[in-house]
């Protein structure tokens, strides 16, 4: 028999944690502060809502752009918060999370051979996506003494005549890192220079601690090339619901839609309701969910730089990203002996490009007494070295 | 009151012993600056008490609750306020609320058992000048208290690690 499977997908490389994920399965009493989503329920009036809507016999497809009122719900929401103004007629598409939107956007915009650039660390779907796309990711490494910010200087020198797109996200899994609008800005300039467009994951928006997020389709120039992805994940703690969403002007937005209409025809119409109801009655939970996040934050970072892993502040998401390069030992190793001597999990950096090496994913996204007994334990792992 | 005491006082709400250092990093203050804001809220009686919430049903010292609701004929001059303060001095009486509505006063008592709770509705309250009604509801199960969910949930099982 042939083997079927093609060059492309056998060309994906494969989980950088797949190894951490059966050892960790393998144990007991770990902490895990390796989980990328929030540990909330979602808002019970949220689920609510998703429940009435299955009760009412909502179970059939919608409109492939979504659902109308939804559609105006997150125009406004986005109108009101950031300041931009996106028509739910022809400029919003609702998505099976940000996911799919990031998938169809690409997938909207490659041409073979594009390339496409993209601020690292980051969430790992963005080169994959990429590349399936027909296009080549072109890593452009942000590091802790800007903050981990995307730098001006270092995207230039990445920049050919093949590029394409930059692919950004900030508030930024894997690091934490926010780009206000002044350096927003600086990012913006060259992308119209250069004539490229923009692909911004805006997910954690609503988890910005210092200040108030800036969507860069804000700035002048840019709404009219960028692709600003957005969602109910994480500010709605929804992530098991499959709801996002893409703004794009007309042209963009339309060929996202084309692909979309194929490879998923409509997000779950459950989850688009629940939205509509997240969008309407829960902004005080979001509000209350994002409350904790920053004192987990602030006890944690403040943990993290007492027993000796420096930790520069993350200002938005719920990751901190402390480097361990004090202790001597890799992030690969530190993870895996972690683990293994002190049954707490954590995301080596490097899994999130090559820009992370060095440092550790550690999710605060867990109750603060889990926080406490993690710190403890990782207090006692570098004692023990 | 500012951002930060308001993050003192929702933590001690949700655990008056949480220690001090933890409260500190939370607030993004010295230990010494939450003891002198926590006294300060203490004497503005914002803090009015550290309590522990007990479910006493499970230690098996199950008390018997009551919502009790009156109807009150105000005094003039007073108001309810003369009658309300003077229910309130009984042990029994746990809270005590004005409320707006077909009734005027609401009670939650707890007692040692339904017999003692019905003495106490009609010897110790009804009698009582300017009440013309009671209505008096037992308390079966207590679901959930001061934001307390008082019965075991499954949990959602999260992967343990995503990225
Ligand atoms: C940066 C980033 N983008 C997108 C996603 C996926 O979001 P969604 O649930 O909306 O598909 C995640 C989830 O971890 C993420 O961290």
């Amino acid at each position: 028999m042939r083997d079927f499977v093609s060059s492309r997908a056998r060309d994906i490389p494969p989980s950088g944690i797949r190894k951490f994920f059966d050892l960790l399965l393998s144990m007991e009493d770990v902490i895990t502060l390796g989980v990328g989503e929030p540990d909330f329920n979602t808002p019970w009036t949220v689920s609510e809502a998703g429940i009435y809507a299955i009760e009412q016999g909502h179970t059939s497809y919608t409109s492939n752009k979504g659902l109308l009122l939804l559609r105006q719900l997150i125009s406004r929401d986005i109108g009101k918060r950031f300041g931009v103004d996106y028509d739910p007629e022809g400029e919003i598409l609702v998505t099976s999370g940000v996911s799919e939107g990031l998938d169809i956007a690409l997938r909207a915009i490659i041409d073979p051979g594009d390339e496409v650039l993209v601020a690292q660390p980051c969430y790992v779907a963005y080169a994959p996506c990429a590349t399936l796309a027909g296009g080549v990711s072109v890593p452009v490494p942000c590091d802790e003494r800007h903050h981990f910010r995307l730098q001006p200087d270092i995207l230039m020198e990445r920049i050919t005549n093949k590029s394409k797109a930059l692919v950004m996200n900030f508030p930024n899994n894997p690091t934490g890192a926010v780009m206000q609008k002044s350096h927003l800005k600086e990012i913006g300039d060259i992308v119209i220079d250069h004539d490229l467009l923009l692909i911004s994951d805006e997910v954690y928006s609503a988890l910005t601690y210092e200040g108030s997020h800036t969507a860069i389709a804000s700035l002048e120039g840019l709404r009219e090339r960028t692709i600003t992805l957005n969602g109910f994940s994480k500010a709605y703690s929804m992530t098991g619901w499959r709801v996002g969403y893409l703004c794009a002007p007309p042209s963009l937005c339309e060929a996202a839609l084309k692909i979309h209409q194929y490879v998923m025809l409509c997000a779950p119409i459950m989850a688009q309701m629940a939205a509509i109801e997240a969008l309407r009655n829960g902004e005080e939970d979001k509000n209350r969910m994002v409350r904790e996040y920053l004192l987990r934050r602030n006890l944690f970072v403040e943990g993290l730089n007492r027993i000796g892993l420096p930790c520069h502040t993350p200002e938005g998401a719920f990751y901190a990203f402390p480097s361990v390069e004090k202790t001597g030992l890799d992030d690969i190793t530190f993870a895996e002996r972690l683990l293994a001597e002190q049954h707490v999990a954590v995301v080596p950096g490097s899994v999130f490009g090559g820009a992370g090496a060095g440092y550790l994913r550690c999710a605060y996204a867990v109750s603060r007494e889990h926080l406490i007994e993690a710190l403890k334990r990782m207090e006692a792992f570098i004692h023990g070295l | 009151m500012d951002e930060k005491d308001r993050i003192l006082l929702q933590v001690l709400e949700e655990n008056a012993r949480i220690p001090l250092h933890e409260i500190a990093a939370m607030a993004q203050l010295s230990e010494s600056e939450v003891e002198e804001r926590i006294r300060e809220l203490e004497k503005k009686k914002i803090i009015r008490k550290f309590t522990t919430v007990i479910d006493w049903e499970r230690a098996g010292d199950g008390e018997v609750s009551a919502i009790i609701d009156l109807k009150v004929t105000p005094e003039r001059d007073y108001g309810y306020d003369r009658i309300a303060e003077r229910i309130a001095r009984f042990r029994q009486v746990k809270s005590l609320r004005l409320m707006s509505g077909v009734y005027d006063l609401q009670l939650h008592v707890s007692a040692k058992n339904m017999h003692e709770i019905a003495r106490f509705v009609s010897e110790q309250i009804a009698p009582i000048d300017h009440i013309r009604e009671t209505a008096t509801h037992i308390i079966m199960k207590t679901y959930k208290e001061n934001g307390n969910l008082f019965y075991e949930r499954e949990e959602g099982e999260r992967l343990p690690l995503t990225f």
